[in-house]
């Protein structure tokens, strides 16, 4: 698909850019009210360029942000990387190496993504208190790793599954086991799954409040707290809250355009698959 | 021979649990066990926060379960989930799907684009939803229109203008005021599945693709033919994924409309938290989501079934 | 080669793994003290470490931990602080709205520890509004310290929209329908509403409950004097649906940020909401009395609907004697008058310098003085928890439905289901 008439560039062109506007409107709305005053911010003047520029909303909640980022980081990392790799032995065990019954613990590892947190929040409290967790940053890297495993086995499962068995086999004549195909083979041409998994659990997990409140205490709070306590209980500054919104998001984007690269090069050995 | 297979076998599925155990016991406490606790909250008569601390183990059967399928709330939320959940994946395999095979062609400032799309996945939904409710928030009609309906106005659009979410119309169950919602919700995550289908293509053999125009086939039977059954995989996960997400959509609902005028975009979800933090009914908070499980495992089931069928 | 390999980096692994998990051992200090709220951005950040700052002066060695957790009004925070008191982790002390949200919750359950006697031995107890202390109050013991109050009947008006359509601030019930009607003839919004958030329609129907019921029968409903069949709750739905009338139709698409605002923007004439509106329309530039006028809403004269937020002291608290401490702080005259003027709320206390408050908090607090105090059902001060949400859902169906009777019979039910 690579020869293309001018109409049908016109059309490619035409159709990423309608797409690019629904994507930038409300982030236009966004970064503008960022850039208010608090008494310039109202729903009717929201698409508005702001009357006077203010970076008091950046500053504000830099301030406040900045304390929490480090936490935010000494989560996300460690449960991105510990999640991503369990989910990839998992996904190559259960697509490679079945066994008598796999498949059913495959659906019941899977089935674990559909709990709805907010139901097991007081037995989970609990349990983290128990094991002398709760409140600490590795309590809440632990929780993200357990909750994160079914989407990521899921996803590497999906793209291995598409691995002929002839290869594992081959591979297993020739004396390799379990552990020297994965490193060898599987895991060399898992980069773009790999790529998918990373954004995201970092992204859902920099981004997660629900467990991030409730199960750290005030000195291990991850960022996301922190921006939701730039809100008053009853008055809202927007501005300063669209400020830190942007803030908080830098992370995630730069984890976008670090890992994005590995879509472009399609770096995966086409061979492989198909 | 025979036995020395069998033992290797063995061995080998000895391995394979041991890969998995981690996962496996870890999963049996956070997920099983707090289901299993859950399930039993929602066979009590919990609905108080005194009862829940005294902790007496009244078991009042499917009281809770019976209460919730008579209440007018329950059911508009089971329609608003079902409505939602559909029209939320269609939308965001649509988009991701159609972005992600032209971005795979590389046109200038793919590079860029592909960044903005995954971006506001990177945003917190508590300022989404703010903006969001922003934009759809209808104004007063027809004089004063607010938001979109007022860029409608201005791009000489103005019989598009209605009341978005504000709207207690609904056609088959189907709330109208949801479409605002939906919206949202794909422009947060289409992106996504922009990306799990892009990192697939590039694991497609493009000799096949060539081959197959070689042999004159169109552009469409290309991709009905050959893309999307070798991507059905990852289709099939993004289809999860986004189950999940939908089931889930509870940060943005909540700062986006609440549960609306009427309930019109109430979820599960919204009526849990609640159901469970704000009255302190514990016994019918936990009850919604044995229901939610409920609905999940017969929406995964004949996905399970027919992807074990394949192999 | 292999299997090394794959060992050492199975040992990496359990190493960094071992060295994450060594930080949880977070070791505890005996000289702090943690003080749970709400109490985030805005100027109730600024009150509280004002507040802090006073406990500091006072006990220079006691590290305050400010454990806050902002969003919904409280609703984030409520959830979190109960998660942490069934998990029998409790902060020292924390911010809880007095009346039912303090005693349902927390009281009955045996989780707090009675600080009457601490309020005798400071001195303090008479110099509180006694009506206030009874919130916080059960079976004959105090639980909780009354740090601010917030007024629920108050409606503020553009004075502007007022004088340009020559209206007249409305006295009692009836004018203010008239004068709603006449203002819907023009092109401004008479009565701003904006409830996205439940609440709000709740908080306007509290009123009018108490307009209809007076003062003591709204406060018999909760202690069975007044019965929930009473023909003048029908009423107060009937005169409720009649608001709503005059309200701005894309009410359910704001919040009551922006209903304030369309006061302010000359879009409005009226906004009934609590005095927090005060303090966010001073935020917006805007002087009481000037601008912006206020009145108690209609039919509601000489009854304060009262919202306080009040400090307790939690059964197994880690440091119950720094606890004390900072209840004394809270009960003190330089704490309560450091705190509220920021806050932008009144005093519990009854003996504070009023020369510290704007003209619109003198009137509060005169009124707060000599009139009946009416906890409010909305902010969690007049009836369990199960019946707000309940109540929230009613109010909510009828603005959409106007459906007079069921609402009022499902008032009756959620009475007898969480109430009595």
């Amino acid at each position: 698909m690579n020869r293309k008439t001018p109409k049908e560039k016109l059309m490619t062109y035409l159709i990423l850019f309608v797409f690019a506007v629904f994507f930038i409107v409300p982030m236009y709305v966004l970064l503008s009210t960022s850039l208010k005053t608090f008494a310039n911010v109202s729903i009717q003047t929201m698409w508005q360029l702001p009357s006077e520029y203010s970076f008091a909303g950046f500053v504000e909640a830099f301030k406040e942000l900045a304390p929490n980022v480090f936490n935010s980081f000494y989560l996300v990392i460690p449960a991105t990387l510990i999640s991503a790799m369990l989910g990839s032995l998992n996904g190559y065990v259960l697509s490679h190496w079945k066994f008598k019954g796999s498949d059913t613990l495959f659906a019941l590892i899977l089935f674990g993504m559909f709990i709805p947190y907010q139901s097991v929040l007081f037995p989970l409290v609990q349990f983290m208190q128990t094991i002398g967790l709760y409140g600490s940053i590795p309590g809440l890297i632990l929780v993200h790793v357990v909750y994160g495993l079914p989407i990521t086995t899921l996803m590497f499962r999906n793209y291995y599954k598409d691995v002929p068995k002839a290869l594992t086999e081959a591979a297993k004549v020739d004396g390799a086991n379990i552990f020297s195909i994965y490193r060898y083979i599987f895991f060399p041409i898992s980069i773009p799954s790999f790529v998918v998994v990373f954004i995201w659990q970092f992204t859902n997990i920099w981004n997660e409040f629900l467990f991030a409140v409730t199960l750290t205490k005030t000195q291990s709070q991850p960022i996301t707290v922190a921006l939701v306590n730039l809100a008053g209980s009853q008055v809202v500054q927007w501005n300063v809250q669209m400020a830190g919104a942007l803030l908080t998001a830098l992370p995630p984007l730069i984890v976008y355009i670090l890992f994005g690269k590995y879509f472009i090069k399609g770096m995966l050995a086409g061979s492989v698959k198909g | 021979m025979e036995g020395f297979y069998m033992k290797r076998k063995h061995k080998e599925s000895l391995t394979s649990l041991a890969i998995l155990s981690p996962s496996i016991i870890t999963l049996a406490i956070f997920v099983y066990g707090f289901i299993g606790r859950s399930v039993q909250i929602s066979l009590l008569d919990w609905d108080t926060f005194t009862k829940f601390i005294m902790g007496a183990k009244d078991y009042v059967g499917l009281e809770n379960y019976i209460g919730l399928f008579q209440e007018e709330r329950f059911q508009t939320d089971l329609w608003n989930t079902l409505y939602f959940t559909l029209f939320f994946i269609l939308g965001c395999l649509a988009i991701g799907i159609l972005l992600s095979l032209i971005l795979n062609n590389k046109p200038k400032g793919s590079y860029f684009l592909q960044n903005l799309y995954l971006f506001p996945m990177a945003i917190s939904f508590v300022v989404t939803g703010t903006v969001w409710r922003w934009i759809f928030s209808p104004g007063r009609l027809p004089n004063d229109p607010r938001g979109i309906n007022l860029l409608f106005e201005r791009l000489g659009l103005g019989s598009l203008q209605w009341g978005w979410f504000t709207s207690t119309f609904s056609f088959l169950n189907f709330n109208v005021a949801l479409i605002a919602v939906i919206i949202a919700a794909v422009w947060q995550f289409s992106g996504y599945t922009m990306a799990m289908w892009l990192a697939g293509l590039r694991g497609i053999d493009q000799q096949l693709i060539e081959a197959a125009r070689i042999d004159g086939a169109s552009k469409w039977q290309i991709f009905t033919q050959i893309l999307f059954p070798i991507q059905k995989p990852i289709t099939l996960s993004a289809i999860i994924v986004l189950a999940h997400v939908s089931l889930k959509a509870f940060a943005l609902i909540y700062s986006m409309t609440g549960s609306g005028p009427n309930n019109v975009t109430d979820i599960p979800a919204v009526y849990m938290f609640e159901a469970t933090f704000r009255s302190n009914r514990y016994s019918t908070g936990s009850a919604i989501a044995i229901v939610l499980l409920a609905m999940v495992g017969l929406l995964i089931i004949p996905y399970l079934v027919n992807s074990f069928k394949e192999e | 080669m292999l299997l090394k390999k794959s060992a050492l980096l199975s040992v990496i692994l359990m190493v960094t793994l071992m060295f994450v998990f060594s930080f949880s051992a977070l070791a505890q200090n005996e000289n702090e003290v943690e003080i749970f709220s709400w109490w985030t951005g805005g100027g109730e950040e600024e009150g509280l470490n004002a507040l802090i700052d006073v406990f500091n002066e006072n006990y220079p060695n006691i590290e305050v931990i400010n454990a806050t957790v902002a969003g919904g009004a409280g609703a984030n925070a409520k959830a979190v602080l109960k998660t942490r008191m069934v998990g029998g982790n409790p902060p020292d002390s924390f911010q809880v709205h007095g009346g039912a949200e303090l005693i349902n919750t927390y009281v009955e359950t045996g989780m707090m520890e009675p600080i009457t006697g601490l309020l005798e031995e400071w001195g303090v107890k008479d110099k509180f509004n006694q009506q206030i202390l009874e919130l916080s109050s059960y079976e004959g013991e105090i639980y909780s310290i009354p740090l601010n109050v917030h007024r629920g009947n108050v409606m503020f008006s553009n004075k502007q929209v007022l004088a340009e359509h020559n209206i007249e601030p409305p006295t009692d019930m009836e004018s203010f329908l008239t004068v709603l009607e006449e203002l819907s003839q023009t092109d401004v919004v008479p009565l701003a509403l904006g409830d996205t958030n439940k609440w709000t329609a709740t908080h306007i129907f509290e009123t009018i409950l108490v307009a209809k019921l007076g003062a003591e029968g709204y406060n018999g409903l909760w202690n069975g004097e007044t019965a929930a069949d009473d023909p003048r709750i029908r009423e107060a739905f009937v005169y409720f649906d009649k608001l709503m009338q005059y309200v701005n139709e894309d009410h359910s698409a704001l919040t009551w940020q922006d209903a304030t605002q369309m006061v302010r923007d000359g879009e409005a004439a009226f906004n009934i909401m609590g005095d927090w509106a005060e303090g966010y329309l001073k935020t917006l530039g805007w002087t009481p009395g000037k601008q912006f006028g206020w009145l108690t809403v209609p039919g509601t004269k000489g009854t304060f609907m009262v919202i306080t937020d009040t400090f307790g002291l939690p059964k197994g608290a880690p440091h119950p004697e720094n606890a004390k401490k900072w209840l004394k702080t809270v009960a003190s005259l330089e704490g309560q008058d450091t705190f509220n003027p920021i806050k932008g709320s009144i005093p519990a206390r009854l003996d504070a310098d009023k020369s510290k408050y704007d003209v619109y908090l003198t009137d509060s607090m005169n009124d707060f003085a000599k009139n009946t105090l009416t906890p409010s059902i909305a902010h969690g001060s007049a009836a369990p928890e199960g019946f707000i949400t309940a109540l929230n859902d009613n109010i909510n169906g009828l603005v959409t439905t106007g459906d007079i009777e069921g609402s009022f019979e499902e008032f009756q039910k959620d009475m007898a289901e969480y109430v009595r």
